[in-house]
C-alpha cells in the first residue's frame, strides 16, 4: 500500500492531540520552575527550587498522596469484587436479565458532582435519610465531619458511581468467552465454585488486568465527589492529591509551586501504573 | 446446596438494586418537598408524609429574574459541546485508529503501540495538570469561558477513548476485508468508507457512547474555564449548592440532568446481549 495514506489517516488526530497539548505540558514544566504566585505573576527562573520544597518539606502533599492510593487502591478493589460477582449472576439466565443489566449499568452515566450533590443531602447528619434509619438505633454517625467516616463516605459514593463501569467490561468479557472450555468442565463434574476457580477466572484474568488498570487511572483523578461531599475535610481527612494541587494552585494561586506539584504527581502515577500492571499480570496470569 | 445458592444470588442483587436505587429514590422524594418538609426530618412518601409541593420544578423553568434557576440554556450547551467535541474525537480518533491497526510506522523506537499509548495515556493526565496551562492558553485566544474553548479541551479528554476503542475493534476487523476491496480497484480512502466503517458499525457506537458519557459527565474543565457567559449543566447544579441549599430545586435539577444518559444505557444494554460489545471492549 503507498507510504502516504497511512499517513493522512494517522495525523490529523495525532497532530491535533499535540497541537493542543503541547503548550499545556511544555507550559507546566516551565512553570514549575518559576515562583509565580499571587503577588509576582511572571515566569522568573528560581531553578529547582519547587521541587526542593516539595520533596523536603511538604508533607502535607505525600499524606494526600498516599490517602488517594489508598482510597483509589480500597474502592477500585471493591469495585472489582462487587462489579465480577453482579457480571457473574447477570450473565447466567436470570429473572428479568435485561432489566437489572440496565439498572447496573446505569450510575456511570450519571453526572458524578450532580449525583454527589445528591448524596451529600442523602448522608446529612440530621436531615438525611441515613441518619434517619439509624436513629432507629439510637445512633447518629457523622457521615461528613469524622475523620474516618468521612473517608467511608466517599469510597461508598465511589463505589456507586464506578461500579458500573467495572459490571460492564466484565460482562463484555465474560459474554465474548469461548464455550468450549466450559463444556469439558460440565463433562468432568466440576462444581460452580471449581468451575469459577479453574475455568472462568483464568480465562477472565487479562480482561480483569485490563479493567483494574483503567479503573486505577480514573480514580486516581478522584477530585469532583471530594470537593462537593467533603471539600476535602474534615481537615485534610479526605484531601486527594488532584484536590491539594487544586488548593495550592486556584485557591492560593501559588501556580509555580502547584505545577511542580503536578508534574511530579503526573511521573509518580505513570511509574506506578506501570509497576502496577506488571504486578497484576504476573499475579494473574503467570499462577495458573 | 443449590437452593442456597439461588437464594444468596437473589438476595444479592436485590441488595445492589436497592443500593442503586436509593438515591434516585430520595431525589425524586426530595424533589416535591418545600422548606418545611426538608427541614422538618427525613420523610419519604408524599401525602402520607409531607405535603408534596411542585416548587423544586417550577423554579426550573422560571426565568431568573422572578428567582428562578435557568438550566434550560446550560442544558443545550451541554449537548452541544458533548455531541460536537464526541464527533470530532471520533472522527480523528477512528482515522488514527485505523492507521494505528493497518498500518505500521516505524521512527526510531516509536512504534504502533508506542503511539497507541501516547493516545491512551491521555487519560492519566489528571484533569487539574492541565487545568491552570488550560486556562492561560485559552484566555490568550480569547477562547476562554466560549463554547469553541471548551470543546476544544474536551477533544483532548474524549479523544483517547475513541482511540482505544477503536483500535482493539479494528483488529478484530478481518484484514481480508480492505484487501479485497483495494484488489476491486478502491483507493485506501474509498475502502475505509465504503468496506471498513460499515463493517464496524458496533464498535463506532460503542466509542460513540463512551464519548457521550465522558463528555457529558465532566464539571472539573468547565468549572474551571467557564464562569457566566457559557454554562454547562453540571457547574450550573453544583452552583445551586453553594450558600442556601434548596434540596427541591437540586434534586429536580439532578433528575432532569440524568434523565437523558438513563436512554444511553438501555442502547450499551442492548449491544451488550447481542454480543456485539464484546469485541469492542477488549
Amino acid at each position: 500500500m503507498n507510504f502516504r495514506h497511512k499517513f493522512v489517516f494517522l495525523l490529523p488526530g495525532l497532530l491535533i492531540l499535540i497541537g493542543i497539548l503541547i503548550f499545556p505540558i511544555v507550559f507546566t514544566v516551565r512553570l514549575s520552575l518559576s515562583s509565580w504566585d499571587s503577588f509576582f505573576p511572571g515566569l522568573d527562573f528560581i531553578g529547582l527550587d519547587n521541587y526542593i520544597r516539595l520533596f523536603t518539606d511538604d508533607k502535607r502533599f505525600w499524606e494526600s498522596f498516599f490517602r488517594l492510593s489508598f482510597l483509589s487502591v480500597t474502592t477500585v478493589l471493591l469495585q472489582y469484587i462487587i462489579g465480577f460477582s453482579l457480571a457473574l449472576i447477570v450473565w447466567k439466565d436470570i429473572i428479568f436479565q435485561r432489566f437489572f443489566r440496565v439498572l447496573f449499568l446505569i450510575p456511570m452515566m450519571t453526572t458524578p458532582v450532580i449525583m454527589t450533590v445528591i448524596w451529600r443531602t442523602f448522608f446529612h447528619e440530621s436531615l438525611g435519610p441515613v441518619n434517619d434509619f439509624f436513629s432507629l438505633f439510637g445512633v447518629t454517625p457523622l457521615w461528613l465531619s469524622d475523620e474516618t467516616l468521612a473517608k467511608v463516605t466517599v469510597i461508598i459514593v465511589e463505589v456507586w458511581q464506578w461500579t458500573p463501569f467495572m459490571f460492564l467490561l466484565l460482562l463484555a468479557g465474560l459474554l465474548s468467552l469461548p464455550k468450549e472450555p466450559f463444556l469439558a468442565a460440565a463433562i468432568d463434574g466440576a462444581s460452580p465454585i471449581r468451575k469459577f476457580i479453574y475455568v472462568t477466572f483464568p480465562l477472565m484474568a487479562p480482561i480483569s488486568i485490563g479493567a483494574i488498570i483503567i479503573r486505577l487511572i480514573e480514580a486516581s483523578k478522584i477530585m469532583d465527589t471530594v470537593y462537593v461531599l467533603t471539600s476535602g475535610g474534615p481537615g485534610t481527612a479526605t484531601e486527594t492529591s488532584s484536590f491539594y494541587i487544586f488548593i495550592k494552585g486556584l485557591r492560593e494561586f501559588q501556580m509555580g509551586y502547584s505545577a511542580a506539584l503536578s508534574f511530579t504527581y503526573l511521573i509518580i502515577m505513570i511509574i506506578s501504573l506501570t509497576i502496577i500492571a506488571k504486578l497484576l499480570v504476573k499475579l494473574l496470569i503467570n499462577n495458573n | 446446596m443449590k437452593s442456597i445458592y439461588f437464594t444468596l444470588k437473589y438476595f444479592a442483587i436485590t441488595l445492589w438494586s436497592m443500593f442503586v436505587i436509593a438515591p434516585f429514590l430520595w431525589a425524586l422524594s426530595t424533589s416535591f418537598k418545600d422548606f418545611n418538609s426538608v427541614t422538618g426530618g427525613a420523610t419519604y412518601i408524599p401525602w402520607l408524609q409531607f405535603e408534596p409541593s411542585l416548587e423544586g420544578w417550577k423554579v426550573l423553568v422560571r426565568s431568573p429574574a422572578k428567582g428562578g434557576v435557568d438550566i434550560i440554556e446550560p442544558y443545550f450547551n451541554s449537548i452541544f459541546v458533548t455531541c460536537t467535541a464526541s464527533l470530532i474525537s471520533i472522527m480523528l480518533g477512528t482515522l488514527a485508529a485505523y492507521a494505528l491497526s493497518r498500518f505500521t510506522f516505524k521512527a526510531g523506537i516509536i512504534k504502533n503501540n508506542d503511539i497507541t499509548f501516547f493516545f491512551i495515556s491521555q487519560r492519566i493526565m489528571p484533569p487539574i495538570v492541565l487545568s491552570i496551562p488550560f486556562f492561560l492558553m485559552l484566555g490568550f485566544l480569547g477562547l476562554l469561558d466560549s463554547l469553541f474553548g471548551l470543546i476544544l479541551v474536551y477533544i483532548v479528554l474524549l479523544m483517547p477513548i475513541a482511540v482505544w476503542i477503536m483500535v482493539d475493534f479494528f483488529n478484530k476487523v478481518p484484514k481480508e476485508i480492505d484487501e479485497t476491496a483495494l484488489i476491486d480497484g478502491c483507493n485506501p480512502y474509498q475502502a475505509f468508507i465504503k468496506v471498513v466503517i460499515p463493517n464496524s458499525i458496533p464498535g463506532l457506537i460503542v466509542a460513540v457512547l463512551f464519548c457521550i458519557i465522558f463528555g457529558w459527565i465532566d464539571f472539573f474543565f468547565a468549572f474551571i474555564l467557564t464562569f457566566t457567559e457559557v454554562q454547562l449543566l453540571p457547574v450550573k447544579i453544583v452552583a445551586l449548592n453553594s450558600s442556601v441549599t434548596p434540596w427541591w430545586s437540586l434534586s429536580a435539577s439532578a433528575l432532569v440532568s440524568v434523565a437523558p444518559l438513563v436512554v444511553v444505557a438501555f442502547i450499551v444494554e442492548r449491544y451488550l446481549s447481542k454480543g456485539n460489545l464484546s469485541g469492542a471492549l477488549k
